[in-house]
C-alpha cells in the first residue's frame, strides 16, 4: 500500500477540504521481503498488455460509480513494487485518471520505487510519464542489515538511487525501517545522521512490525529472531523525533517527517478523512456515493483480480457502508496520527452533535488529564506523548 | 419382595481408570438388562460430564437379574461408587448398602492410593472381598507381581484373584459366578420397623428429588409417610422403584433390597446421603449409625465475568444445589469482581466439576478466586467463627488464635521419585507418619495442612513424579496454627479477591511468588503499577510494572483504513474483559492466572 510521501509547494488545501486521491496498486516484486505482509507477489512473467488494460478498465468503472468525485489532488502508485511497472502503463493510467476525475492545479503524482540500479535506470521514463515524486524503500543504510531484511540492493546502490531521484524528480522521499534486531540507540542515531545527509524534504521512518504470516513472524515465534526490548523501541522512536525535528523535518504524522509544506499530500487525504479511489488488486478506497460514504476493496490475488476485471469490468468486493459512528471513528483514529490533529468542526459536522458528546467521556477526560490530548485552535490533538501511546488512547476514546 | 438368599448387593472398588465402569458394563451386558442397542460405553455414568472425564461422580445403582450356572435366578444390586478422594464419604455410604465388594486392580498398574483407601473402606464395612485383576489382555500385565502387592499392602488373600479383561469380556463369567458363590446374601427382618439407608439423592426435573435407598429392615411402600431421621423431614412416598438401569416402578422394597423413592421432596437437603428413612407411623427407635451431613472444606469465590450475568449465575447455582447437597453457596460482594457467590465444596475435584458444569450446562463465563479452606477463628471474647473467605478476616486485635484443617494423605510412588515427594511434603509443612516399601514402590503417609494441599500440591505431585504418584486423603480435624492474612495491593489499593491466609513461615515466599507472577501477567499500562504483598500494614514483597513506553502502530497501512479500525476494535473488545483495580486494568486472563498461581 501507499506509504510514501513527498515534499513540495505547500498544499493549498482549502480549510476543511481533505481533497480526493487515487491509489493504484501494483502487486509484483522481484523477491518477497521476509517482514512484508503487503499484497506483493513474485511472478516470473507478467502479461503487461492485459494488466494495463485491466487497470484502465477498473479505473473507468470506479469513475463511473462516483461521477461527482474529483478533481484529483493526488495519484499514488504503491505496491508491491511499482517501479517494475512499464512506464507506458504509468503514463496511460495517469492520463486516463486525469481525464475521468480532473486534476487540481499542482496535482501530486507519486511512485514507490525500490532503490536498485535496474529501477533507477527507468526514473527518467517515469518522470516523462508525469510522475513528479518518488518514494524509495531504502530501509537501512548498512549492507548487513539490508541482507537480513532480504533486500535486493546494497546501501551504496540505494544512496545512488536517492541521488538520481533527487536530480530527476522535483520531490522525493525515502523509507527506513528501525528497531531492527540488534539495533541500539547509538547505531540508529548514526544511521539517521547519514540519512539526513542524503534526505530531501521528506523522510518516512517505520518501526519494524512483526506481521502474522511473514517469515520474520515465524522466526520470532520460534525464538530465532528478537526485536529490541520495548524500552529500546520507544527510545529509538523518540530519538528519531528529536533528531529530525532539530534538522527541520518535524514529525507531521506518527512515522512521517517533512519540512513544513513538504508533507505527502496523498497520505494527508487519508489522514484527514478524505475520499479516495483505489484500483488494482487488494486496493482500498473510500468513496462518497449517493447512499453515503462506502469503503471499497478489490480482490487481492493478482490473477483472480485480472480474470474478474476482464469478465466484470472490475475486481471490487461488495461495498462496506460506513455509518456516521464508523466514519467518526476513522476520522479520529486517522486524524490524531497527524500533528495538526482533527478539526472539531469536522467531528461535529459528521456527528451532528457537540464533539465532546461523540467521544467516550471518561476516556477523553483521562487522556486530557494525563496530557495525552489537548484542544487547541479548534482542533483535537494528540500531544507528542499522546501520539506515542496513541493506540491505547484511541481504545479509551472511541465510543 | 425378593427372597434374601437370592440377593447379592455389591460394589466395585478401584483406583481411577482401573476399569470399574467398563466392568460394570460387562456385568450389565451379561445380565441382559439392556437391549444391545441401548448399550453404550459405561452406562452407569449418566452425566455427560462423567462420560467425558471418565469418572463416576454420583453413586448410582443398577438392579440386575442373573441366572447362575446352577440354574438359580439371582438379583444383583450393583452400586457404583465414586472413585475419588473428594467423595470418600459417599463411597463409605454406598459401601454400607452392600455386603461385598469386587476389588478391581489394573494388572499393569498395581495398587494405587485410591485402591488402598477404597479397599480399607470395604474392609471397614465388613465386606466380603473378591479380588479381580483387570486388563490382562495388555502385554504389560503382571498379575503375579500385583497379587503379591495386594497381599503385602492390603493383607488380603490374592491367591484366588480372578484374572479378567473387562474390555474383551474375558473372565467376566467367572466374576458373575463368584458374586453368587463368594458374596453373602443380605439379612434383615421384614416385620421390624423400617430402616432404610439413603445412599444417594438427586434432583430430577420431572420427579423432583429422587432418593436411592438400601432397606436394612422392614418394608418400604408407596403411600407410606417417610421420615428422614437425621433431618426430621417427613414426606409421603409417591413412587417406589428400581433401576434396571432404566427406572422401573414396583410396589415395595423389602430387606436387603436397593431401590429409589420419590416423595415430592423439593429440597435435596431433606434427603441427605447417610440419613435413615423410617415409617413415620411406626418409626424405628434409632437411626443407622454414622450419619453426618457433608461439610464443605474448600471454598472459593465465583463471579460472573460479565456483571450482567449475576442473575443467571444465581439461578444456575440454585439448580446445581438441587442435585448436590454437599455444595454450598452464599452471596459475596467483591470490590474488584462485583457481585458473586462464596461457594463451598468437598474438595478440589468437586470444585472443578461444579465449575465445568456451570460452563457447560449454563454457558457461564466465570471468574474464580483462589481456593481456600475453612479456618476456625477464635476471638478474644471466646467466640468462634468459621472463616470461609480471607476477606472476612476481622480486626487482628480481636483475634485470639486460629485453627486450620489437617488431612491424612496416602501417597504411593515409585522408588525413583520418593525423594522429591518427601521434599514436597516437608515443604508443605507435612508430618511423616509412615513410610513403607512394596517392591519398587513406596507408600508414605503424611499429615498435611489442607491449605497447603489446595495450593498447587496436586499439580506439583503430578509433575515431580511424572504422573506416577497416586494420592488419596482423609480429613483428620482442626489444629491450632500460626496463620496470617496476606493482602495484595495494586498501586496502594487492596485487592480483596487476591487476599489469602497463609502460614507465617510461608508468607514471605508466597508473597514474593505472587507479586512476581502478577508482575509478569499485568501488561504495561499508561502508568507505572506497583504490586505489593503485605501482612497487617507491613509490606513483605513488592514488584513494579513499568509504564508502557510506546503503543502506536508505526507501520503504515496506507488506504487500508478498515484494517486499522478493525485492529482497534479488537483491542477495544479485549479491554471490555479487563478487571478494574483502582485505576489499573488487568486483563481477566492475567487475573485468573494469578489466582491459580500455577508454578509452571
Ligand atoms: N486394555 C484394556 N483396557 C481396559 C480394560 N478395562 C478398562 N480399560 C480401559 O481403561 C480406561 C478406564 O476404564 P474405566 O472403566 O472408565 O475406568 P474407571 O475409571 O475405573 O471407571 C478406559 O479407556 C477403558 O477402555 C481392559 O480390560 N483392558
Ligand atoms: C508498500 S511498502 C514497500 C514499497 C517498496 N516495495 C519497497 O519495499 O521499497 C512501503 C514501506 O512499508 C515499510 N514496511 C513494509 N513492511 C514493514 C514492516 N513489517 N514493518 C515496518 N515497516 C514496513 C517499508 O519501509 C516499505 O518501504
Ligand atoms: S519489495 Fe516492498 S512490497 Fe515487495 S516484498 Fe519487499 S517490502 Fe514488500
Ligand atoms: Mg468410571
Amino acid at each position: 500500500m501507499s506509504c510514501t510521501v513527498s515534499a513540495a509547494p505547500a498544499p493549498a488545501a482549502p480549510a476543511g477540504d481533505p481533497g480526493f486521491g487515487l491509489y493504484v496498486h501494483w502487486p509484483f516484486c522481484r523477491a518477497k521481503c521476509p517482514y512484508c505482509d503487503f499484497n506483493s507477489h513474485v511472478r516470473a512473467e507478467v502479461d503487461q498488455d492485459r494488466w494495463r488494460r485491466a487497470l484502465l478498465a477498473e479505473l473507468d468503472h470506479v469513475a463511473a460509480l462516483a461521477p461527482a468525485a474529483g478533481p484529483l489532488r493526488s495519484i499514488f502508485f504503491g505496491g508491491g513494487t511499482p517501479s517494475l511497472m512499464p512506464p507506458a502503463t504509468t503514463a496511460a493510467v495517469i492520463d486516463r485518471a486525469v481525464a475521468r476525475f480532473g486534476a487540481e492545479a499542482g496535482i501530486e503524482i507519486t511512485l514507490e520505487a525500490n532503490p536498485t540500479s535496474v529501477e533507477a535506470a527507468r526514473f527518467r521514463a517515469y518522470r516523462d510519464a508525469g510522475v513528479d515524486r518518488v518514494s524509495l524503500g531504502v530501509q537501512a543504510l548498512n549492507d548487513a542489515d539490508l541482507t537480513a531484511l532480504g533486500r535486493e540492493h546494497s546501501a551504496a546502490e540505494a544512496l545512488a538511487a536517492v541521488a538520481l531521484a533527487a536530480r530527476t524528480f522535483p520531490r522525493f522521499s525515502f523509507d527506513l525501517i528501525y528497531a531492527r534486531p540488534g539495533q541500539d540507540a547509538a547505531a540508529w542515531e548514526a544511521e539517521l545522521g547519514r540519512a539526513l545527509d542524503h534526505a530531501g524534504d521528506h523522510l518516512s521512518l517505520y518501526q519494524l512490525t512483526l506481521e502474522p504470516g511473514t517469515r520474520f513472524h515465524a522466526l520470532a515465534e520460534r525464538g530465532r529472531l528478537r526485536l529490541p526490548p520495548d524500552d529500546t523501541q520507544a527510545e529509538l522512536y523518540r530519538l528519531s523525533h528529536d533528531l529530525l525535528a532539530a534538522a527541520g523535518l518535524a514529525a507531521y504524522e506518527v512515522s512521517n517527517h517533512a519540512r513544513p509544506g513538504a508533507e505527502s499530500r496523498h497520505n494527508l487525504v487519508y489522514w484527514r478523512g478524505g475520499a479516495f479511489a483505489g484500483i488494482g488488486p487488494g486496493a482500498h478506497g473510500r468513496l462518497d456515493l449517493a447512499s453515503g460514504r462506502v469503503g471499497t476493496s478489490t480482490e487481492r490475488w493478482p490473477e483472480r483480480w485480472l480474470d474478474r476485471v476482464e469478465r466484470d469490468g472490475h475486481g471490487l468486493a461488495p461495498f462496506e457502508p460506513l455509518d456516521a459512528v464508523t466514519r467518526l471513528a476513522e476520522l479520529v483514529m486517522m486524524g490524531l496520527r497527524l500533528a495538526e490533529g482533527v478539526p472539531l468542526a469536522r467531528i461535529e459536522q459528521l456527528a451532528g452533535r457537540p464533539w465532546r458528546e461523540t467521544l467516550d467521556a471518561r476516556g477523553l477526560a483521562r487522556a486530557e488529564r494525563r496530557g495525552h490530548l489537548t484542544v487547541e485552535d479548534g482542533r483535537l490533538k494528540a500531544t507528542p506523548q499522546g501520539r506515542l501511546l496513541l493506540d491505547a488512547v484511541l481504545v479509551d476514546l472511541l465510543p | 419382595m425378593t427372597e434374601l438368599a437370592r440377593l447379592r448387593n455389591f460394589s466395585i472398588v478401584a483406583h481411577i481408570d482401573h476399569g470399574k465402569s467398563t466392568l460394570a458394563d460387562r456385568i450389565i451386558e451379561r445380565c441382559g438388562a439392556l437391549e444391545a442397542r441401548e448399550m453404550r460405553g459405561q452406562v452407569l455414568d449418566s452425566m455427560d460430564l462423567e462420560r467425558e472425564r471418565g469418572i463416576t461422580i454420583k453413586a448410582q445403582t443398577v438392579r440386575l437379574k442373573y441366572t447362575a450356572r446352577d440354574g438359580g435366578d439371582y438379583i444383583f444390586n450393583l452400586v457404583d461408587t465414586p472413585g475419588h478422594v473428594d467423595f470418600s464419604y459417599e463411597v463409605s455410604r454406598s459401601m454400607r448398602a452392600c455386603e461385598g465388594s469386587l476389588l478391581l486392580v489394573d494388572a499393569t498398574q498395581g495398587v494405587e492410593a485410591q485402591t488402598l483407601a477404597n479397599a480399607y473402606q470395604a474392609i471397614d464395612a465388613d465386606h466380603e472381598i473378591v479380588v479381580v485383576l483387570n486388563k490382562i489382555d495388555l502385554p504389560a500385565a503382571e498379575p503375579e507381581k500385583i497379587k503379591e502387592q495386594i497381599e503385602d499392602i492390603l493383607g488380603l488373600d490374592a491367591a484366588d484373584a480372578l484374572l479378567i479383561s473387562a474390555k474383551t469380556g474375558d473372565g467376566v463369567d467367572a466374576v458373575m459366578e463368584q458374586i453368587v458363590h463368594r458374596l453373602p446374601p443380605p439379612s434383615g427382618e421384614v416385620a421390624a420397623p423400617l430402616k432404610a439407608l439413603v445412599v444417594d439423592s438427586w434432583y430430577d426435573p420431572y420427579l423432583g428429588v429422587v432418593t436411592l435407598v438400601r432397606v436394612k429392615q422392614g418394608r418400604l411402600e408407596k403411600g407410606m409417610r417417610a421420615r428422614f431421621m437425621g433431618t426430621g423431614a417427613v414426606h409421603p412416598i409417591d413412587r417406589v422403584g428400581v433401576f434396571s438401569p432404566k427406572p422401573v416402578v414396583i410396589d415395595e422394597l423389602g430387606p436387603g433390597e436397593v431401590g429409589f423413592i420419590t416423595a415430592g421432596i423439593k429440597d435435596i437437603a431433606d434427603a441427605q446421603v447417610g440419613d435413615t428413612v423410617t415409617d413415620d407411623k411406626k418409626p424405628a427407635d434409632a437411626p443407622l449409625p454414622g450419619f453426618r451431613p457433608s461439610q464443605p472444606v474448600v471454598f472459593c469465590g465465583m463471579f460472573p465475568a460479565d456483571g450482567g450475568d449475576y442473575p443467571a449465575l444465581r439461578d444456575a447455582l440454585g439448580k446445581l444445589r438441587l442435585n448436590d447437597a454437599s455444595f454450598a453457596y452464599e452471596p459475596e460482594n467483591s470490590q474488584a469482581l462485583g457481585f458473586g457467590f462464596r461457594c463451598g465444596f468437598l474438595g478440589l475435584l468437586h470444585l472443578e466439576i461444579i465449575q465445568a458444569r456451570l460452563d457447560r450446562e449454563f454457558d457461564l463465563d466465570l471468574v474464580l478466586t483462589a481456593p481456600s479452606v475453612v479456618y476456625r477463628l477464635y476471638r478474644r471474647d471466646g467466640s468462634m467463627m468459621e472463616l470461609h473467605n480471607p476477606a472476612d478476616f476481622p480486626d487482628p486485635t480481636q483475634v485470639d488464635y486460629l485453627e486450620e484443617p489437617w488431612i491424612k494423605a496416602t501417597i504411593i510412588v515409585p522408588d525413583d521419585f520418593l525423594g522429591p515427594v518427601l521434599q514436597l511434603c516437608t515443604e508443605k509443612r507435612g508430618i511423616q507418619e509412615q513410610l513403607t516399601y512394596v517392591g519398587q514402590r513406596a507408600m508414605v503417609v503424611y499429615r498435611l495442612p489442607l491449605n497447603e494441599v489446595v495450593y498447587d500440591f496436586y499439580d506439583r505431585l503430578k509433575s515431580i513424579s511424572r504422573g506416577y504418584a497416586s494420592f488419596d486423603y482423609d480429613m483428620v480435624g482442626f489444629d491450632r496454627s500460626d496463620l496470617v492474612k496476606m493482602d495484595i495491593m495494586i498501586n496502594g489499593d487492596r485487592v480483596d479477591s487476591l487476599a489469602l491466609m497463609v502460614h507465617r513461615s510461608m508468607a514471605e515466599a508466597r508473597g514474593r511468588a505472587l507479586c512476581e507472577r502478577l508482575q509478569e501477567l499485568i501488561p504495561r499500562q499508561q502508568y507505572q503499577v506497583a504490586i505489593q504483598a503485605a501482612i497487617g500494614g507491613k509490606v513483605i514483597a513488592r514488584e513494579t510494572v513499568k509504564a508502557m513506553r510506546k503503543d502506536v502502530l508505526a507501520k503504515c497501512y496506507g488506504g487500508d483504513v478498515t484494517r486499522k479500525r478493525k485492529l482497534l476494535e479488537k483491542q477495544k473488545a479485549g479491554k471490555k474483559r479487563m478487571r478494574q483495580f483502582g485505576k489499573i486494568e488487568i486483563p481477566q486472563e492475567a487475573f485468573l492466572a494469578a489466582l491459580k498461581m500455577e508454578t509452571s
